[in-house]
């Protein structure tokens, strides 16, 4: 068995939510000191993937960053660098997926924050970076976590939006997802149920793994 | 050494607009709630930015409207102790005050404030232990600790002792006057608790819907208030409209009497006197009352007195056994002049 989709998935999952970490909680982070008409637009705008079919975010994503698109065609030129149909490309499309889950958890998690916990620190001279590393994130800790986990898991069941922008090349940008639907497709039954139960076996270990994380926050108080 | 503090700030139909001025000493703003005593606190700080005016520490400029001087929290220097402690959940008790001495940059010296503030909040057996393992007072005596290894320019405590039971109060309160009275520069505090200002604080600014309505020591205060709210809370529960007759005493409209005293002026819209000021027989503005009912506190007693001929009643504090000399249907009392507080709205 070829284990390239598996690996090439987890690879742009494990991207894709690093990126999707740091953007997410900044956005979620900035945007709670924006004015009222600014927040809601821009709320509008980043909760958007999250209920437009993917299709339709795959379609906007070729629309930009294909060959003869304006980014994409830069690209090209600039870096001899094609932004689609590479496996580089199902990051574009993962991390607009998720990105929603990220920034709307994390921005839960924030408001729920005790702003004199902030003040009394400023009072006691600590700078700014300190307060939001030391002291915001530790106390969102749990709501960013699960929506980190959240993102990953998503990440790794993307299909819509990735097979639209990376296609399938086996061995180049099949993922876990499209590799079951090419398997099918072509009547490969018993190879399609292998690639089933690799799912199925992922998605219980990383659910497995946010109830243990729950269980250790329970324990460890706070 | 010294703080200077003239500042406005609207909020909504809201106006706050407070002039203080204080030495090395502890000023208590006396206030109920909503009149804007944290919100005096916060500005102080650099939470809340003020709309006009100026705020000096130790001849440091922190805020001015005029020329555009508005520190940061971080540079004022001004200890804030938040009503509910405001300690940070995810760290020790040492990891808090470690925080709290972050201010100083040299590793050997923070490290030995930190284990002398420890020690002198005897917190060395609660280091390891997490706020939410803390009792109230020692989540308050961590505060302190956190507050003083900050090394604050100025003190500002906001309600101290508002989330603590009744018992606890007394003997934290103790340990405050202490810290304190070391600290022994300018220190603000916040309280709608009379006596706990009494105690506390040297100076006295009552504070009323965002204004300033009395000011002095806290002998002047609580000797003369100016105003009813002054009177209210500084502890005088009786408290009449009254208005000047031509022959210069006071008609006490609530209670039905008139009154000769001593500091009537053209803006005297009241007249108050003290439970315990009342004194039992004749005399000067003596007058028969009914007895309404008597309410028995732990070491004294209240009793209600109606002005014959009508009128709202007067509550007279008196020791038990002295009530049980006098007790009847109705007692003859006096309020003497000297003891009568002249009140403006």
């Amino acid at each position: 068995m070829d284990w390239f989709p598996l690996y090439n998935s987890i690879r742009i999952a494990l991207i894709s939510t690093g990126i999707v970490f740091f953007a997410g909680i900044f956005t979620a982070y900035y945007i709670a000191r924006t004015p009222r008409l600014v927040k809601g637009v821009l709320d509008v705008l980043f909760t958007l993937p999250l209920v437009l079919p993917p299709t339709v975010v795959g379609y906007l994503l070729l629309r930009l960053l294909g060959p003869k698109r304006v980014i994409g065609a830069w690209f090209l030129q600039m870096f001899d660098v094609p932004l689609t149909m590479a496996w580089w490309s199902g990051i574009f499309a993962t991390v607009v997926v998720i990105f929603p889950l990220m920034y709307r958890t994390a921005r839960g998690a924030f408001e729920s924050f005790d702003e004199t916990l902030a003040y009394s620190a400023q009072c006691l001279g600590l700078p700014n970076s300190y307060i939001f590393w030391r002291i915001r994130m530790p106390y969102c800790r749990q709501g960013i976590l699960a929506g980190t986990v959240l993102a990953f898991a998503r990440a790794l069941g993307e299909y819509g939006a990735t097979s639209m922008i990376c296609g399938y090349t086996p061995g180049k940008t099949a993922t876990v997802s499209t590799t079951v639907y090419q398997l099918w497709r072509t009547n490969d039954d018993a190879a399609a149920l292998r690639w089933v139960l690799v799912n199925l076996a992922i998605s219980f270990v990383v659910l497995l793994a946010v109830n243990l994380l729950e269980k250790r926050r329970q324990k460890g108080g706070a | 050494m010294s703080l200077y503090v003239d500042i406005e700030k609207k909020l909504g139909s809201f106006c706050l607009q407070v002039k203080l001025e204080a030495g090395d000493e502890t000023l208590a703003l006396l206030g109920a709630s909503g009149s804007g005593k944290s919100m005096t606190l916060k500005c102080i700080a650099g939470i809340e930015k003020p709309d006009r005016g100026r705020i000096v520490v130790d001849g440091e400029v922190l805020f001015d409207s005029q020329q555009k001087i508005d520190l940061p929290p971080q540079q004022r220097r001004a200890g804030l102790l938040f009503q509910n402690y405001a300690l940070f959940p995810q760290m020790t008790v040492e990891q808090n005050i470690r925080a709290g001495a972050r201010r100083e940059k040299e590793q050997n010296k923070r490290e030995a404030m930190v284990q002398t503030v420890l020690e002198r909040f005897d917190l060395l057996p609660l280091r390891q232990r997490y706020p939410h393992q803390l009792s109230g007072g020692e989540q308050q005596r961590v505060a302190l600790a956190r507050l003083l290894v900050s090394a604050p320019r100025i003190l500002l405590l906001d309600e101290p002792f508002s989330a603590l039971d009744s018992h606890l109060r007394f003997r934290l309160e103790r340990e405050v006057r202490q810290v304190l009275r070391e600290f022994g520069k300018t220190a603000v505090l916040v309280s709608h608790d009379r006596s706990e200002v009494f105690r506390l604080a040297q100076r006295i600014a009552v504070l009323d819907d965002g204004q300033i309505t009395a000011a002095g020591t806290k002998a002047e205060v609580f000797r003369a208030p100016r105003t009813r709210a002054g009177a209210v809370l500084t502890g005088c529960k009786n408290i009449s409209a009254a208005q000047e007759l031509e022959d210069g005493t006071l008609y006490a409209t609530d209670w039905g009497l008139t009154l000769r005293a001593p500091q009537i002026s053209p803006k005297t819209a009241a007249v108050g006197i003290r439970m315990h000021d009342i004194r039992a027989g004749g005399g000067e503005n003596s007058c028969r009352c009914r007895v309404v009912e008597e309410i028995e506190n732990p070491f004294s007693v209240v009793v209600m007195l109606q002005p014959v001929g009508g009128g709202q009643p007067i509550g007279w504090e008196l020791e038990k056994a002295l009530w049980e000399t006098l007790r009847s249907d109705e007692v003859e009392v006096a309020l003497p002049p000297e003891a009568l507080l002249c009140l403006e709205d």
